[in-house]
């Protein structure tokens, strides 16, 4: 309790950005504030019971007119003013969920009361993230049970977290170090307990830490393990004698569906082919595919979902 | 003025005290103290709740009690704050008592139903309060699914049955208050001669009527899925998690004017009488109370910026609540201009209409930064939100209810509530207040999470603040309680129209008599028709 702190730490690309708003904001309202409250005190000094202060209102007609433009300035400015920072906000907003091509994805699988995350090559950590500085990195999450939120106060980013449906999460850390990860949606008994460290640290620093897990399978081959075992291979596979669609190179394109519809297959449209296959069934298939709802974690979803996506950057 | 009348006169105080008398009274005088009874009960035990947080927020560590009970304190605090304090404070009890006497009026247009709406409204009250003595809830005031639905063990079915009964005395009363307005004016009373505390009792009971029943719904929809397993929430069944927060907050945004816009009206008469001045834009201020209603429906979704909604609806929402905050900025210079060549004196009453325009352009203010879409992210679920939400309910509305609390007391109790005790409360209330919640501000931006009885060490000094504040407000808020219970019987006794006011409710006697009038009112003036001194000694 030696410090007062006022800022929180400034530690991503778009934190400038957000605190600038914030700034603008707190000097807008504190002149609105300040002009409400010298006026009313001026008024109720100068115009108080029994004071000798003028209050004839000269010609009423004129006075009307003077009055009426006063209400249209106080109408029109706020107007203006309100619109301009709804623009800029808005412009931050959009940039701040954009996500960067190359960003490094990161999986993160929320549940009472932690937070579980994996990366591509297979490490994985609990309430503790490691990110590396300068590089875009996207979050994709999902809940296990209740819904969390996910919020980094140093990097200004915040995003719930669900059940049943992926939500993501994208910054690029610009400052090496160590930041608050909190749980800010209430989930439960230990939900301030939902806390944990993101850890920022300098590029090559992290591919050190990244290979000192080396000797993990990465997560596509945990998928292609899972993939295996389930038996799905016995369809998607390209020699397979049922007719399924092949997994080659389908993620991240377009896919024709029976009634018409085309939908993108990213991560969304794989989770729901899994659990729900009768629902956006390929053109040219029909809807025979089992839901493995139940017999699949959310973390050897997204394990299936990586192994999927290799399947991608392979050809 | 016909202020000689004083004393023994038949009032509505006189006819009959046993306990009968009130439990089955149809008289809206009646029901509208049983009401601010029923409510400053159930106050000290939300206060109490309060207390109890911020106590236990003195240190990073909870020290006092365990998460499980502070989560519980939380919920008892929104709960009962919201459903059986701020939504029914300004209507069931000043509305209650002086809506058909503002209009000139015998009584509402519904006695039976509005001695209904009381019975309904303890009872869902007695609910309540039994889940909160069987262990209570867990969920905040919120109930998110499917936390609420599928995960908590706690007493969710009742609390939200508790809400769902009172959710009808609300509902009937809205109901009430708009067919009274509609059909029992005086002659004279014209639509727009209707001073502004009745404006806004007429389009708050026009948000009664139609945000309630959704909110009733919600929560038996969420009853349902939690008791039967019929899946709307729950993924794990099919649901939407989203669905509930649309659900909810499409009632619970509009409920945020549900108890402002009452504060708005009550702060519009107090300001007047005390300035000797008419509200500065009359008509304007009856639009803009019509319209902040009408919009107020159409903002649900900034509360969900972050929740997975879409960021197109997301940029929907923003400008919509941008939109709306325009008729909210202009009341405000609006009561500042009514001060401007007035004659101003400042009697309590005056002075928590004072506060009120205050802690509401800091809470309106504040408002607009968390309607900013990339600044809400890092605000949103922080203790900024809670800051702001208590600068527009607490600060906004309580402040209100107080100053309209005092400025009826003599009419309603025909007892005067000593000046100085009440001057000293209402400023004490305004300092304690700002040092509890301004801290909470900048303890937000930092990135405290609400509902966090284990906090980051860091977060400390603020909350030592806010917590000290809070020991300030809790004098604010119990000193009137005192003074005005020992009011009631050593209380100088109350002129007809001590402040001189104008409107019909002060022409009757004080306490007016069970019918309001011996005669029915004829108006031949606007509302705040003070006669406008040019002189300084008008």
């Amino acid at each position: 309790m030696d410090s007062l702190p006022f800022f929180p730490d400034r530690a991503s690309t778009i934190a400038g950005s957000i605190d600038n708003l914030y700034f603008a904001w707190l000097i807008l309202s504190g002149v609105v504030a300040l002009a409400v409250a010298v006026a009313i005190v001026w008024f109720a000094v100068r115009y108080r019971r029994g004071s000798a202060a003028d209050r004839s209102l000269g010609d009423v007609a004129e006075h009307e007119k003077t009055m009426h433009h006063i209400e249209i300035v106080w109408t029109v400015v706020p107007l203006v003013l309100f619109l301009a920072m709804f623009f800029w906000s808005a412009k931050v907003y959009y940039r701040s969920v954009t996500v960067p091509k190359d960003a490094l994805p990161i999986y993160v699988v929320a549940k009472q009361w932690m937070w579980h995350a994996e990366h591509p090559g297979g490490e994985r950590e609990i309430d503790e993230l490691h990110v590396p500085a300068n590089r875009p990195v996207e979050l994709l999450m999902t809940s296990q049970d209740v819904i969390h939120s996910l919020s980094i106060p140093g990097f200004r980013i915040k995003q719930d977290v669900l059940p049943g449906r992926y939500t993501t999460l994208s910054f690029t850390a610009n400052r090496p170090g160590e930041y608050h990860l909190f749980c800010t949606q209430f989930c439960g008994a230990s939900h301030s307990l939902m806390v944990g460290r993101v850890v920022v640290m300098e590029p090559a620093a992290f591919e050190g830490w990244l290979s000192a897990h080396a000797n993990m399978p990465t997560m596509a081959a945990r998928g292609a393990q899972r993939y295996r075992q389930l038996g799905c291979g016995g369809c998607h596979d390209a020699q397979a004698t049922v007719r399924a669609p092949k997994l080659d190179g389908l993620f991240g394109r377009p896919v024709q569906l029976r009634d018409g519809r085309s939908v993108l297959a990213d991560e969304r449209f794989i989770r729901d082919a899994v659990l729900q296959p009768t629902q956006d069934v390929p053109a040219g298939y029909d809807a025979n595919m089992p839901s493995f709802r139940g017999q699949i974690s959310e973390e050897e979803l997204l394990e299936i979902i990586e192994y999927v996506k290799s399947l991608s950057n392979a050809t | 003025m016909n202020s000689t009348a004083i004393a023994t006169h038949e009032s509505y105080l006189s006819s009959g005290w046993n306990w009968w008398s009130w439990l089955s009274t149809l008289d809206h005088k009646r029901i509208g103290i049983m009401y601010t009874v029923s409510i400053t009960l159930l106050f000290g035990i939300g206060g109490a709740a309060a207390a109890m947080i911020r106590l236990d927020l003195l240190t990073p560590h909870s020290q006092l009690v365990s998460i499980e009970t502070y989560n519980k304190l939380f919920t008892v605090h929104g709960v009962i704050m919201v459903w059986f304090f701020l939504i029914p404070s300004i209507p069931a009890t000043l509305g209650n008592f002086l809506l058909p006497m503002m209009i000139g009026a015998r009584d509402l247009a519904f006695p039976r139903l509005n001695l209904l709406s009381w019975y309904l409204f303890v009872g869902g009250a007695v609910f309540t309060i039994y889940a909160l003595l069987n262990g209570g809830a867990d969920t905040g005031w919120t109930f998110y699914a499917p936390y609420s639905t599928t995960y908590t063990s706690s007493q969710v079915f009742a609390v939200a049955t508790g809400v769902f009964i009172a959710g009808f005395s609300s509902i009937l009363t809205g109901l009430n208050f708009v067919v009274t307005v509609h059909a029992m004016r005086a002659p004279g009373m014209t639509w727009f001669r209707l001073p502004l505390f009745i404006w806004s009792m007429y389009a708050t009971s026009l948000i009664l009527v139609l945000a309630t029943p959704v909110l009733a719904m919600t929560l038996m929809l969420m009853v349902f899925e939690r008791t039967f397993g019929i899946g709307v929430f729950d993924p794990a069944l099919g649901g939407d998690p989203l669905l509930f927060q649309h659900l909810f907050w499409f009632y619970s945004h509009p409920a945020v004017y549900i108890m402002v816009v009452p504060a708005m009206g009550v702060a519009s008469e107090i300001i007047s009488c005390f300035t000797r001045n008419s509200v500065f834009g009359y008509r304007f201020m009856a639009f803009a109370i019509l319209a902040i209603a009408a919009f107020g429906f159409l903002v649900w979704g900034h509360h969900m910026f972050v929740s997975g909604q879409s960021a197109y609806a997301g940029t929907v929402f923003s400008l919509l609540t941008f939109l709306v905050s325009v008729p909210s900025a202009i009341k405000v210079f609006n009561w500042t201009a009514t001060l401007y060549k007035g004659q101003v004196s400042f009697e309590a009453p005056m002075l928590y209409a004072l506060g009120f325009i205050g802690l509401f352009t800091i809470g309106g203010l504040t408002g607009l930064f968390l309607a900013s879409l990339g600044l809400d992210v890092q605000l949103h679920d922080t203790y900024f939100v809670v800051a702001h939400f208590h600068y527009i309910m607490v600060g906004g509305a309580v402040m209100a209810f107080f100053g309209g609390i005092h400025f009826w007391w003599p009419k309603i109790t025909g007892r005067m509530y000593p000046e100085g005790w009440a001057r000293f409360s209402a400023i004490l209330t305004f300092i304690g207040f700002n040092l509890t919640f301004f801290p909470q501000f900048i303890v937000g931006y930092l990135g405290m999470p609400r509902r966090y009885p284990e906090y980051a060490p860091e977060f400390q000094v603020w909350n030592v603040f806010s917590s000290a504040g809070a020991s300030l407000l809790v004098f604010g808020y119990v000193l009137p309680l005192i003074y005005l219970l020992w009011s009631l019987r050593y209380g100088e006794r109350a002129l007809n129209n001590p402040w001189n006011a104008k409107g019909l409710e002060w022409e009757t006697a004080s306490p007016p008599p069970s019918e309001n009038f011996h005669a029915t009112p004829v108006v031949t003036e606007e509302a705040y028709a003070y006669a406008r001194a040019e002189s300084p000694h008008g």
